[in-house]
């Protein structure tokens, strides 16, 4: 703390950019483009695994071992992929039952649904 | 849009807060011009990172909120018993139970419990403030404005009413339009922030800043479940913030993640949120179990028994909490593996909380016990837990659920483990802490009469609901008057009423302790019993804790600082102390993103837009901002130490 001295962090103000940038570039992918849904996903990916590259790179020292703690980072992504491995299994686990996608809910009351919702998102 | 449009209107009740509100605002602005207390009160307050400060702040908040859920409690009760009267209607009852149940645990019962960490655990680990100070000033602006923003709801838009679980479809924009169910995606959205960064805080803090020679296993018991509690607070809210932003994105902008319509999956939504929900239950029970220990074992002036098991009892819940959350919808029709599973995960949970159980009988074996208040809520709450937890176990059995579910039996055994753990632990830690942060007891007399009321109260009020429940009587419904039910109704609400009077001794007796309490003259307020750290500083505490942090290697330490004559006051080894600066930016930070907030309930996107620029400006400005703190110079040091230990 002490040692900062007045400068601009530029590593930071990079890294901020970088990461705005590929979430717009994501969110035009999904919304704006045209491109076919697997590469769109695809490409989501990718920009994920970028930008989680950003954040340990130039957020999170994960480089910085000279602290003495460089394996708190890695303890902690471990056990974040351990939560995030519990929520997808899991939710596969307990959600795969009757939904097949093929609209079988409702009938009727589907329909009257779907003309409420454009009233709503109409105002 | 004209104001009158989002006002609420034509609800006698909402006519009458309205004014009482407007009342009480005004009485607070004239009371703070007329004693100039303007300036004190940002300076010395809306200002500062003080982490004792903050603590304050929290529990003031929480204080209130408990008043709050407390009132729409009551009158769910009144309607309950009378439900003839025709005193809430129906949309009015759905309104009340969402807010008081939303309220109860996001805004009360959290927030009471971070409020006393953030008083205590720094000074449990020898520590002079948190790691990120500025951070938890922020923290404590993001659930402040959350809760506020939350509880508008009712006079302007219109309160939520989908339940504190906001289960799609029914919260969705088709089922639910208006702002209500926005106000509750906001509201958490807003606080959660907070609750985040303050599990980060605390764990760097407990990690980074304990006195010389502490090991983790030196640790207080409440700093450790504070530990656990950080942890599964890091790993929960995440799964909150995403599913509330789904929502959010599915009602502000039509997206389709939980509608009927588009392939959506409402039944996420509850899978979601239970991953979040059941460790939140855990995050508002693993802190009780610390207050707890520390209380029994201090006035049974004995060790904790077994305190490594108590450990890792802890560590085993928090990390058995993030398996079981399917218990919650045994009933949605996942089927019977799925459940089974589940059931085997919910029941396992059971054994650590019973070894803890037996681990406070064992403190209690043979100890001569001092029954003060803090010690008498810490008694009551181990048989009245007992039947919470074990009700849960009948719960957690699959097929048995399908018969529980949705009754009151399920409200009967929420309320006996959060109640009976949560509220009876604030209760506890609030009046065993009160010294240390006001420098005077809380009146003993008085606060026996609060406990009495509230614990008989409170047996009154919930054993019914176990039989209500058992007799078919389901959850979340207004109209309840078929015979059968009725006298254990009316039962109820005595109880209820019971409780709500002894939360006002409560508060009464704040005011009354304020007025003629003795002022604590030494740390080590009760009978010189203090076994932690905390009890080794002054009364009142100075601003940065210790003048010198002591070298620690056992639980326990202030025991053994008093027999060998050690203080927290070492002249020889004073050294200049670093302490963080007070900011107004957390603050200004927190009440754009509040605006922006508020932009987003009602759908006003240049209000929405406009906030966010301000939060990014000023996490510009935080950026670029070089304030490392100041250093207190020894000679204060000396000074303000010789006055408060009356050298
Ligand atoms: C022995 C430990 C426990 C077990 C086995 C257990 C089991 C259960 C089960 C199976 C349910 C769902 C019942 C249903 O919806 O039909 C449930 C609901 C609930 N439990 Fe527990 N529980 C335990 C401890 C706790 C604790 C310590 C807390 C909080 C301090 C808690 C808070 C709740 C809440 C708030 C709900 C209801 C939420 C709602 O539907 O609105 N439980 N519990
Ligand atoms: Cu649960």
């Amino acid at each position: 703390m002490a040692s900062s001295n007045k400068r601009v962090p530029t590593n930071h103000v990079i890294g901020f950019v970088l990461s705005l940038a590929m979430t717009l570039v994501a969110a035009w992918a999904a919304i704006g483009s045209d491109l076919p849904v697997s590469w769109v996903i695809i490409g989501i990916m990718i920009l994920a695994l970028l930008q989680a590259g950003v954040q340990l790179f130039m957020f999170m020292h994960v480089t910085e071992a000279s602290s003495g703690n460089g394996h708190v980072p890695w303890n902690m992504m471990f056990h974040g992929f351990a939560l995030a491995g519990i929520i997808v299994a899991g939710s596969l686990f307990t959600m795969s039952f009757g939904f097949d996608h093929d609209g079988h809910g409702g009938g009727g009351g589907d329909h009257q649904q779907h003309e409420e919702q454009q009233d709503h998102s109409g105002h | 849009m004209h104001i009158t449009d989002i006002l609420v209107t034509g609800e006698p009740i909402i006519y009458g807060a309205m004014v009482s509100m407007v009342l009480v605002g005004i009485a607070l602005l004239f009371l703070l011009t007329y004693f100039k207390k303007w300036g004190w009160l940002w300076r010395e307050w809306l200002t500062t990172v003080d982490h004792k400060k903050i603590g304050v702040m929290y529990i003031l908040s929480a204080l209130l909120m408990l008043f709050r859920g407390g009132v729409d409690a009551m009158m769910m009760r009144v309607q309950l018993a009378f439900p003839d009267l025709g005193f809430l209607n129906s949309q009015h009852y759905n309104e009340i139970f969402t807010t008081h149940g939303t309220i109860m645990i996001i805004f009360m019962a959290m927030p009471f419990l971070i409020g006393l960490m953030n008083i205590i655990v720094p000074l449990q680990i020898g520590a002079r403030d948190f790691a990120f100070p500025y951070l938890n000033a922020l923290s404590f602006w993001s659930f402040f404005f959350g809760m506020a923003l939350f509880n508008i709801s009712f006079v302007i838009g219109g309160a939520p009413d989908a339940g504190w679980t906001s289960y799609t479809p029914l919260s969705g924009a088709a089922m639910s339009p208006g702002p209500g169910q926005n106000f509750y995606l906001m509201g958490l959205q807003l606080s959660g922030i907070g609750t985040l960064a303050t599990g980060i805080n605390l764990m760097v803090t407990i990690l980074k800043m304990r006195a010389p020679g502490m090991k983790l296993f030196h640790m207080p018991i409440f700093t450790w479940s504070t530990l656990v509690t950080s942890f599964i607070i890091v790993f929960a809210f995440p799964i909150l913030t995403v599913a509330l932003a789904l929502l959010t994105l599915d009602r502000i902008f039509g997206s389709q993640f939980f509608t009927l319509t588009g392939e959506g999956m409402p039944m996420m939504w509850a899978n979601l949120f239970w991953m979040w929900g059941h460790p939140e239950v855990y995050i508002v029970i693993l802190p009780a179990f610390g207050i707890f220990s520390e209380v029994i074992a201090t006035f049974a002036k004995k060790r904790l028994f077994g305190y490594n098991v108590m450990v890792w009892s802890m560590i085993v819940i928090a990390l058995l909490s993030f398996l079981v959350w399917v218990h919650h919808f045994f009933t949605m029709g996942a089927g019977a593996f799925v459940n089974s599973i589940f059931s085997i995960s919910t029941m396992l949970i059971a054994v650590p909380t019973g070894v803890k159980i037996f681990n406070w009988l064992a403190t209690l074996y043979k100890s001569k016990i001092e029954f003060t208040v803090p010690m008498m809520w810490s008694l009551a709450f181990i048989p009245s837990f007992i039947l919470g937890g074990v009700t849960g176990v009948m719960l957690g059995m699959a097929a048995a659920d399908y018969q529980f579910h949705n009754s009151y039996f399920l409200i009967a055994h929420f309320h006996y483990v959060l109640i009976a753990g949560t509220v009876f632990a604030c209760f506890a830690g609030l009046t065993f802490w009160y010294p240390k942060m006001f420098g005077h007891k809380m009146n003993e007399r008085i606060g026996k009469w609060a406990f009495w009321l509230f614990f008989f109260g409170f047996h009154v009020c919930f054993f019914p609901q176990y039989f209500l429940g058992l007799d078919g009587m389901p959850r979340r419904l207004f109209i309840t008057n078929v015979a059968e039910w009725l006298p254990l109704n009316v039962i109820s609400t005595v109880g209820a009423f019971g409780m709500g009077l002894g939360f006002m001794v409560f508060v009464y007796n704040v005011y009354y302790s304020f007025r003629y309490s003795e002022r604590e003259t030494t740390g080590d307020s009760w009978n010189g019993n203090g076994r932690t750290l905390e009890w080794a500083t002054t009364t009142p505490v100075p601003y940065y804790n210790f003048a010198t942090v002591p070298y620690v290697d056992e639980i326990d330490p202030y025991l053994r600082m008093k027999e060998e004559g050690k203080t927290t006051y070492e002249e020889s080894e004073l050294k200049p102390i670093h302490m963080p600066s007070y900011t107004a930016q957390p603050i200004l930070f927190m009440a754009l993103l509040g605006l922006a907030s508020f932009g987003l309930v009602f759908e006003w996107m240049y209000v929405a837009i406009f906030g966010l620029i301000g939060g990014v400006i000023m996490m510009i400005v935080r950026s670029f901002d070089y304030d490392d703190g100041y250093y207190v110079p020894v000679d204060e040091i000396k000074r303000t130490e010789k006055k408060a230990r009356g050298l």
